[in-house]
């Protein structure tokens, strides 16, 4: 009986030394499921690096011209000379892909800025004044975010018309909506914060408070959603381009080597697995990443 | 006679309800001097906290005249948890005040911050560290650090002591006893706690029905 009250007691001074030490409680958390959440930020950034890796030395290098015809190589298989094989005329797949990733990042990256940048702001904005400016500017999201996404890019491009940073600039704005909501959310959680209530009594300027106090610690989730929305301008960037409202020839894309192979898809095969493959382990790398950053920063989940 | 820190007249406080407002406080009248720990006590929705936001200038929805004869009132939170930004270490924190008013170079403002947290008791090693690796003591002690840091005369302590175990809760209340002496700072000490607010308070103010139902010496 004694020795029961007496493990009672110890139970109740552990735990609350571990409500007035910060340090146990996180090393208890990560000792929960530590395994799969570090394996999804390694497995995710390894990913990310190598597949980020070849596209920028796509940018400087490739051991083939893209556009080069040779009438001797065509749909060749996969072997040394040419490691991803060639398609219907000749060129190299490997050089190709290369390339078409490299457009599809470069309008993957310019989407993420123009919408993120634009979204954060606006969400910052809204989400930390409340209000009117709340109602008009959140309505005005709305609808935006009421057009699917492609159909907004489409009634854009075929206003100004299609290219590779006709595109960025359609797909940014329409992606707009999306970050605009994640960053107003995060905004008005905190600015209910004492920290932030803190710093307004010692003076601090809006534009400090918003983005020197409070976007430090919306940045785990933040970085998480920009991986996604990355992700989701990739799909896009290579739908279009799928369409044919994308990238224009001759320049490589991935969606456009996708649409063109299928008709080889029988006879070369390899034109389409590459490109496909390709986008697969961009898409995996960067939204494992993105999982990463939320589990091992995130500390609210 | 001591020097007055804030003075309240004749306030009024309302909350919008739709397009009804709704009187949460009623005819509030008090002055605050130098060096004066005035206990702050209420049951819950006897406008406490309304108050508060009043005299810290949160709130806007007043009519009547509210006072400060210093600098600008700062505040020590309920929660110490919460009270300080997570992302930044104990230095960048206690340095904000200093480059908002701006006038220090970073040594001096390095050089400020640890002599502020040797006035709190705490150890300058804290300086880099960052509010996750404290405990619930060391962070409020770093709140008071923070407010004295500004170089108020007046701190509001909403419940400062709550979150705190009763050993902890005594080095607070010692060392807002000793800021009290040395520095004349006031404080407006709002709290549930009874015999804290007996043993640490000259005056207490008792909120009830939104009106000040007694306002005496203790």
């Amino acid at each position: 009986m004694s020795r029961l009250s007496i493990n009672g007691m110890k139970k109740g001074k552990t735990s609350n030394n571990l409500f007035s030490g910060g340090p146990q409680k996180l090393s208890g958390q990560k000792a929960a499921g530590g395994g799969l959440r570090s394996y999804n930020f390694t497995f995710g950034a390894v990913l990310t690096v190598i597949m980020l890796g070849l596209i920028v030395l796509g940018f400087f290098w490739v051991p083939y011209d893209t556009e080069a015809m040779q009438g001797s190589v065509k749909l060749n298989a996969p072997s040394l000379a040419h490691i991803f094989g060639t398609d219907q005329f000749g060129r190299d797949v490997f050089s190709r892909v290369l390339s078409g990733a490299g457009s599809t990042l470069v309008i993957a990256g310019g989407t993420i800025l123009i919408g993120g940048g634009i979204g954060i702001l606006t969400g910052a904005v809204t989400g930390y004044f409340g209000g009117w400016l709340d109602e008009g500017l959140m309505r005005i999201n709305d609808v935006l975010a009421a057009f699917p996404s492609v159909l907004l890019a489409l009634v854009i491009i075929s206003i100004w018309g299609s290219g590779k940073y006709k595109v960025m600039l359609a797909l940014g704005i329409a992606f707009i909506p999306s970050f605009a909501r994640i960053v107003r959310g995060e905004f008005m959680r905190c600015r209910e914060e004492d920290y932030v209530t803190s710093a307004r009594l010692i003076g601090v300027s809006t534009p400090r408070i918003l983005f020197v106090h409070i976007l430090p610690n919306i940045l785990p989730a933040l970085l998480s959603s920009l991986t996604i929305g990355f992700n989701n301008a990739v799909i896009q960037e290579a739908g279009m381009s799928y369409l044919g409202i994308g990238v224009q020839p001759p320049d490589a894309s991935l969606g456009r080597m996708l649409s063109e192979s299928q008709t080889y898809l029988a006879s070369g095969p390899w034109c389409a697995v590459f490109p496909g493959l390709f986008l697969v382990l961009l898409i995996l790398g960067v939204g494992m990443l993105g999982e990463g950053i939320l589990d091992r920063f995130g500390g609210g989940r | 006679m001591p020097e007055k820190v804030l003075e309240l007249k004749g306030v009024n406080a309302y909350y919008k309800e739709g397009k009804q407002k709704k009187q949460v406080l009623e005819d509030v009248s008090f002055t605050l001097y130098e060096g004066e720990i005035t206990g702050l006590v209420g049951a819950s929705g006897s406008g406490k906290s309304t108050l508060c936001k009043c005299v810290l200038g949160l709130l806007k929805e007043y009519d009547g005249e509210i006072i400060h004869y210093t600098k600008s009132p700062q505040m020590i939170f309920q929660d110490p948890f919460r009270s300080l930004n997570p992302k930044k270490s104990i230095g960048w924190i206690l340095e904000e005040p200093l480059k908002v008013q701006g006038g220090c170079t970073k040594e001096q403002r390095r050089e400020k911050a640890e002599e502020m947290l040797k006035r709190v008791h705490l150890p300058v090693e804290l300086y880099g560290r960052y509010p996750r690796e404290l405990s619930g003591g060391q962070r409020q002690r770093v709140s008071i650090a923070l407010a004295l840091i500004t170089g108020t005369k007046f701190i509001l302590a909403d419940e400062p002591l709550s979150a705190l175990d009763v050993t902890v809760q005594a080095q607070i209340i010692a060392l807002l006893k000793e800021l009290q002496e040395s520095e004349k700072i006031c404080y407006l000490f709002v709290s549930h706690d009874l015999d804290v607010v007996s043993m640490l308070c000259s005056r207490v103010l008792f909120l009830k029905d939104r009106k000040v139902k007694e306002y005496a010496d203790l």
